[in-house]
């Protein structure tokens, strides 16, 4: 009575690639993965934070970083989320991020978006000019000098503050503190609050 | 045929004085704890499951006031399991109460539990005080931050003012859309604080929004696709029974003649005896459902989220189907499989939207003979020599033929979950309660208990396993006390059967762990607790074990001793084909 044994069954040509995405001969479809900037409008409340990072590592997002920080209005705070994954990725990311409660809205923005770090660079203190020479290089300053070491400021997008990082290094580096990015569309495009 | 499993409006039972009291106006608010269950009131809610203790008290406290019917269980993870098996059958969000620190974690299972199935079911936890919270207090554990990522939204309500909005909203969350659990964790201050604020209406949150219908224009593109299908497959997922969609389903495939295969969480969306019925598909699903879903062109797939249970690996799925994803929740489109045509909507919406799009309807008369082919070819069976030990499948068979088609079936997670899937035959929605997403064992004692409070009219049985059963088989006090008239039936193979399967199949019969030849005798367990106990074993007594069994008036275990060589097939091996089905050991070997 049973049917053909497994291998002798009907079956068609096709397949689909590990991302769910059927495979065209024509066109393979497959996903590299590429840098996305989140922006995400949220309810600022205790807790919410807690909640977005969760989702973030529960769902294995491969974060890169993530600020947040007041708005005009008070009771909504924004964070700014990079990500690096395949297409499929960023666009889950968004939906799940758009799915939480506290999360008013949410918008990848373009690549060309303004996007700042800041980093406070702590180096010793022998060569306080040289230091300074540096710093102007990259538009930083020093914002703080003792006998034993000097703290520069710098700003700016995350390649220039790798570089300057890379520049310090021959100072003795003690420390070093940097945000994740904080970044904005350019134009007069804004996130809104309900949409 | 009802959507809904018959919630009674009114309590039957409700004593003249009880109806008095409605009648009367009601007490103003005075405190947070009454607060709290002036909103549970205001949205409806009839029944709340729990376990009392010291930070839920002053909650305990206004319930004593209170028309809603308290049932105490004997477990937090009983509660949770209860009311999220009330909300399967009424539709209706279930409730559970439990207290601080090990209450509220008692709890999660259930609440995970109803996350993963999309149930709907709203959690109040106690808390302690405000003033302790944080300082590793008695009794204290971070609920709102253990489930978080396991609910729609965990409040901590941090005043008596606003208690009852939080509760209010919560409510509304957890019905709302894509239903799910919600949590409010209750500070004990907040509860025992002065306030005359009554709660607000339910009401979501403003940045809550559910879609109804879908895009237009996406609908008639997908009606064309659909109608210029010639393989075309309906999957119908829980989405379907959860948006009370059923019927419009069955007018869609009936009008045109599109094979329906359900998901496990499905079953019940679709009659079963139909002829354009495959049943469901999955790892343990039909040989023609599997096969359907292989070869398919074209895949409308309602309210499911495509869980690799149901799809194996996804590179072999459907692989030539365009796929129409019906979805509420946009964040299930292409999470799983990629869906070429998204329909974002209420299901039961977009059926109605799609119904008048189709353009005619698909040709596939090839294909449903196909299909029909396949049913004759890989039939449900299973092999009954006489002088075996009963056979589980034979005694779901009985049970199933000689009940209604509003009888509700729940399990726990194993083998014996299978056979009550594969061998009962299941007509109607709400019907089929069981834990798909997070298959959590002992899921059934309390979900039968759950489920026959939302339904009272409707006979309840449940199948369970030996390993299940003994998890949380202190739920039968419960049983007893409230004379819950309940089918237990323990098809009880003397292992974690499903286990044992697997290591036979695939650890070359290593059964680490995985036999209990220690467990109690059930029937006498049964009989201690006040329930009645029945012993069966071998095929002359079926019919008038399960006959006894149905006729007592309260809850009933009857410890089927079955064949414990028995193991579940068709299978698909885990991130497998599902066109490759094994029917057999042997087929393991082979795919
Ligand atoms: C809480 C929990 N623990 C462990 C498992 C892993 N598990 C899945 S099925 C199964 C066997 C279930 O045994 P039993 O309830 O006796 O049912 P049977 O398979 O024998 O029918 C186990 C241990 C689980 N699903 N849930």
């Amino acid at each position: 009575m049973p049917g053909p044994a497994p291998h002798d069954r009907m079956r068609p040509e096709g397949r689909r690639n590990s991302q769910g995405i059927r495979v065209d001969p024509e066109a393979e479809a497959t996903h590299e993965p590429r840098q996305a900037v989140l922006s995400a409008l949220v309810k600022h409340r205790p807790g919410v934070l807690a909640e977005v990072s969760g989702l973030f590592s529960r769902r294995q997002f491969n974060i890169e970083s993530l600020t947040v920080g007041p708005t005009s209005d008070e009771s909504i705070a924004r964070m700014t989320i990079l990500i690096e994954e395949p297409q499929p990725g960023i666009e889950q990311a968004k939906k799940q991020l758009q799915k939480l409660v506290p999360v008013v809205s949410v918008m990848e923005l373009e690549p060309e978006a303004l996007r700042r770090e800041l980093a406070l660079i702590k180096v010793g203190g022998e060569k306080p000019d040289d230091v300074n020479a540096v710093a102007e290089m990259y538009d930083g300053q020093a914002v703080d000098a003792s006998t034993d070491s000097v703290t520069v400021e710098i700003t700016g997008s995350k390649q220039k503050i790798d570089a300057a990082v890379a520049a310090f290094e021959q100072f003795d580096v003690q420390e070093i503190v940097r945000t994740g990015a904080a970044a904005l569309e350019r134009g007069p495009k804004t996130l809104e609050k309900h949409d | 045929m009802s959507e809904r499993a018959s919630v009674p409006k009114e309590d039957e039972q409700s004593t003249d004085q009880d109806e008095a009291a409605a009648d009367d106006e009601q007490a103003p608010v005075t405190t947070g704890a009454q607060s709290v269950v002036r909103a549970l009131e205001n949205a409806g809610a009839e029944y709340v499951f729990g376990v009392q203790g010291g930070a839920i008290m002053p909650v305990y406290d206004a319930l004593y006031d209170s028309d809603i019917t308290h049932v105490t269980m004997a477990h937090e993870q009983g509660a949770s399991h209860a009311a999220d098996a009330y909300g399967i059958v009424s539709g209706e969000p279930g409730v559970c109460f439990a207290t601080s620190g090990p209450g509220a974690t008692n709890l999660v299972t259930g609440i995970a539990d109803a996350n993963m199935d999309s149930d709907p079911l709203i959690a109040l936890t106690g808390q302690v005080p405000t003033e302790f919270v944080g300082n590793d207090a008695f009794q204290e554990t971070d609920t709102v931050g253990i489930t978080q990522p396991v609910t729609k939204e965990s409040y901590f309500a941090s005043h008596s003012d606003t208690v009852g909005d939080d509760v209010s909203e919560a409510f509304a969350l957890a019905d709302a859309g894509r239903q799910g659990p919600t949590l409010v964790d209750l500070p004990k201050d907040v509860t025992q604080g002065e306030t005359d604020v009554e709660p607000k209406a339910p009401e979501t949150p403003d940045t809550y929004e559910v879609p109804e219908e879908a895009d237009d224009e996406a609908v008639q593109e997908a009606a064309e696709v659909i109608s210029d299908a010639e393989r075309p497959v309906i999957l119908a997922g829980g989405g379907v029974i959860k948006a009370n969609a059923s019927n419009a389903l069955r007018e869609f495939a009936m009008e045109y003649e599109v094979p329906v295969i359900t998901t496990m969480p499905g079953i019940g969306s679709f009659p079963e005896d139909h002829e354009l019925s495959l049943e469901w598909a999955g790892m343990h699903g039909t040989g023609y459902a599997n096969l359907a879903i292989t070869n398919t062109d074209c895949m409308l797939a309602i309210g499911t989220r495509f869980d690799d249970r149901l799809t194996g690996g996804v590179d072999s799925f459907a692989p030539d189907a365009d796929i129409v994803h019906v979805d509420i929740d946009p964040a299930e489109i292409s999470k799983n499989v990629y869906a070429d045509y998204p329909l974002i909507g209420d299901a039961r919406e977009v059926l109605r939207q799609l119904f008048d799009a189709m353009p005619r309807a698909p040709d596939a008369d090839e294909w449903r003979e196909q299909c029909q082919t396949w049913k004759q070819e890989y039939p449900m069976s299973y092999e009954m020599p006489d002088d075996e030990p009963l056979k589980p499948q034979y005694v779901v068979e009985h049970f199933s033929a000689v009940t209604d088609e509003d009888t509700i079936v729940c399990t726990g997670v194993g083998q014996h979950q299978m056979w009550a899937s594969q061998f009962w035959e299941y007509t109607e929605p709400r019907t089929w309660v069981s834990s798909h997403g997070l298959g959590t064992m002992g899921y059934g004692v309390p979900a039968a208990i759950g489920a026959k409070l939302a339904a009272p009219d409707q006979e309840v049985v449940c199948f369970d396993g030996d390993g299940s059963f003994l998890m949380t088989v202190q739920g039968l006090s419960v049983a007893v006390r409230e004379q819950l008239d309940i089918t237990y039936v323990i098809l009880n193979n003397e292992a974690v059967g499903m286990v044992r399967q697997w290591q036979d199949g695939f650890y070359e019969g290593r059964r680490m762990a995985s036999e209990y030849p220690w467990i109690p005798q059930f029937d006498k367990l049964a009989e201690a607790f006040g329930a009645a106990g029945f012993r069966l074993e071998d095929y002359e007594n079926v019919e008038e074990t399960i006959a006894a069994a149905r006729e007592y008036d309260g809850p009933s275990v009857i410890d089927a001793h079955i064949d414990p060589g028995e193991n579940v097939f068709p299978m698909v091996p885990s991130g497998g084909d599902n066109g490759l089905f094994a029917l057999n050991e042997d087929h393991l070997d082979e795919i």
